[in-house]
Order: C-alpha cells, then structure tokens, then sequence
C-alpha cells in the first residue's frame, strides 16, 4: 500500500490574488522578509498499487486527468510505501 | 400573426448544485414559448433535444475546481458528442467552466482577480454577429446582461489568445472588465462555432420585470438558426 501525497497550486505564470493577500498580512505582522506567496491544494490517497512505479503512474495520470487542471495549475507528489503497522491500522 | 412552428428542442442540465437551471427553463419555456425540457446529470442520452443548455450554478459544490466534477458526469459524454456532431451547445457561467474543462472550449475560468463574488448588471459589446448566437443582435453594439460569479477570470494561453482573435472566437467582452478576465473575454464560442460559453446569464434577462431583455436575442437567434 502506497500513500500519494499531491500538491496543487497555480502555475507560476499566473498571479496567485489569495497568495498576495496573505502575504500583505504576514507582512504587515512584521515578517517584511516574505515573498512568493502561494496558495494551493492538498490531496492526500492511498493506492494499492504493486509497486512505486505504478503508484507513480497511477498518480500522475490521476492528476492530468482530474485533480488539476494544466490550463492554470502545476502538480508535484509524493510517494511512499506504508509500514506493516500503517496497513494494520488501516 | 401566426408563429411559425420552432423546430428547436431544448435541454436544459440539471446537476446537483445548479441553480440557474429554472431561470433558463422559465425563459425558454415559458417567455420564448420553445419546447424545452430538464435533462438530469445521471441520464445517458440528451434524447431528441438539439439545443443542449449547460446552466449556472455550482455544480458539486464547486469542489476540486469549477465544472471539475460535473464534466465526467453521465450526462455530458452525450453532450460532449451533440457538440462534437455540430450540435448547439450554451454553457453560461457555472456551464461556461464545465465546458472548459470537458475541452469543449479552450482556456479555463480561475478566481476573479479582486477575489470577490460580483453580482451585477455590466455592459458588454458584441464583437461577432456573423453566428448562431447573436445573428439577430444587427445594428447592436452594446448589451446589458448580468453577471454573478467568483471565478469568471478567463485564462489561456498566448497562442490560444491569438487563435480566439484570429478565428473571431471572441463573442462578447466586458466594457468594464469585472473579474481580471484575458482580453476582456465574456464569452467565447469553439471554431466551429456552435458551441457557446459565457458567463454573464442571456436566461436572466428576458423580461422587463428583472430589468432587462437583452438576452431574448441569444436565444431568439439559435430559435431562427434551426428554422
């Protein structure tokens, strides 16, 4: 069993307004060495999946296909293998 | 005078979270006095309809993306092959993003760059009348439909800019741009040019008594372009 951890946010290109607005208040709180701000998505499933690479897979085309849109958004995940007590527990 | 008989047959898509799907029956219904029927989500066939409306709203409650969900609904597989068939097809608003995402319409619909709901009548001019959708608009420049909507901010890409204004894609554009949307789009059509998207609401603006009717036109056009 593998866990997917995906990451969703607005493509670099695009002005991110939800981003700027939170990063006006952390500056305005004093931290005036914040920049970049970003807002996005978490997604987190579980896959039963052979192995890491058709985790991977199954991943990527979850993504292209539904979780983000490549019009505006740019997605990374992650992929680990849970432990015996993780799928236990589960 | 008697009225010719329509041969247009509306549908009009319920998903769950549509909310303007009564105001579009209404309208046709019962203001342009079409045939008109609701097409719910789950059903697999638009049947014998051929004007297919995809209404506003918040379809799934706009979880994941706007129109994210409700484009792989049952529904929109039949919806997706009337467009590809030639069929005339209208999202407006919550519709105008599901047909984005089904790739009906390039480009997509992100927040409104304020990050504010706007919820008003704006002014908008008609920037090409040689279609189904707005043939009968002769001699007008400017309209006044409403608008309401968070995310109406249209985005594409350079090339695909290029190829809207080349193609004359561009139907409508915002006189007063109210959401940060590319190029003052407001609504745009498929090359083809029997698909639809916008997202001020023609539906909502068909009777004296909501303080308008200039969308009567929209819809008195597709009616015309089947007869």
């Amino acid at each position: 069993m593998y866990t997917a951890q995906i990451k969703i946010t607005l493509r670099k290109s695009i002005l991110d307004p939800q981003g700027k607005t939170v990063e006006h208040s952390v500056q305005s709180l004093g931290y005036r060495n914040i920049k970049n701000t970003r807002i996005g998505k978490y997604v987190e499933l579980e896959i039963d999946a052979s192995s890491q690479e058709e985790a991977n897979r199954i991943t990527d085309e979850i993504c292209r296909k539904l979780l983000a849109n490549p019009v505006m958004e740019d997605y990374t995940f992650q992929i680990t293998e849970q432990s015996e007590a993780e799928v236990e527990q589960s | 005078m008697r009225r010719k008989l329509s041969k247009a047959k509306f549908g009009v898509i319920v998903f769950p979270g549509s909310n303007c799907d009564h105001d579009a029956y209404h309208s046709l219904k019962h203001l342009l006095c079409q045939d008109t029927k609701f097409l719910w989500h789950k059903e697999s066939s638009i049947g014998d309809r051929n004007v297919i409306i995809v209404p506003g709203g918040f379809s799934y409650g706009d979880y994941l993306r706007c129109g994210a969900i409700a484009r792989f609904s049952n529904i929109m597989k039949d919806v997706v092959r009337h467009a590809n068939e030639g069929g005339t097809v209208i999202g407006i608003c919550n519709g105008f993003q599901i047909l984005c995402e089904a790739g009906l319409l390039p480009g997509a619909l992100i927040r409104n760059i304020n990050l504010k709901f706007v919820c008003k009548n704006v002014p908008l001019t008609i920037e090409n009348k040689k279609n189904i959708f707005t043939a009968l608009y002769n001699g007008t420049k400017e309209i006044s439909l409403p608008v309401a909507h968070a995310e109406g901010n249209y985005l594409c890409d350079e090339d695909t800019l290029k190829s809207l204004e080349d193609y004359e894609q561009i139907v409508f554009r915002y006189k007063d741009n109210p959401n940060g949307s590319m190029a003052n789009i407001a609504g745009i059509m498929n090359k083809k040019g029997n698909v639809l998207g916008m997202m001020p609401h023609p539906e909502r603006a068909c009777e004296e008594i909501v303080r308008g009717t200039d969308g009567r036109k929209l819809f008195e056009s597709v009616i015309q372009s089947l007869n």
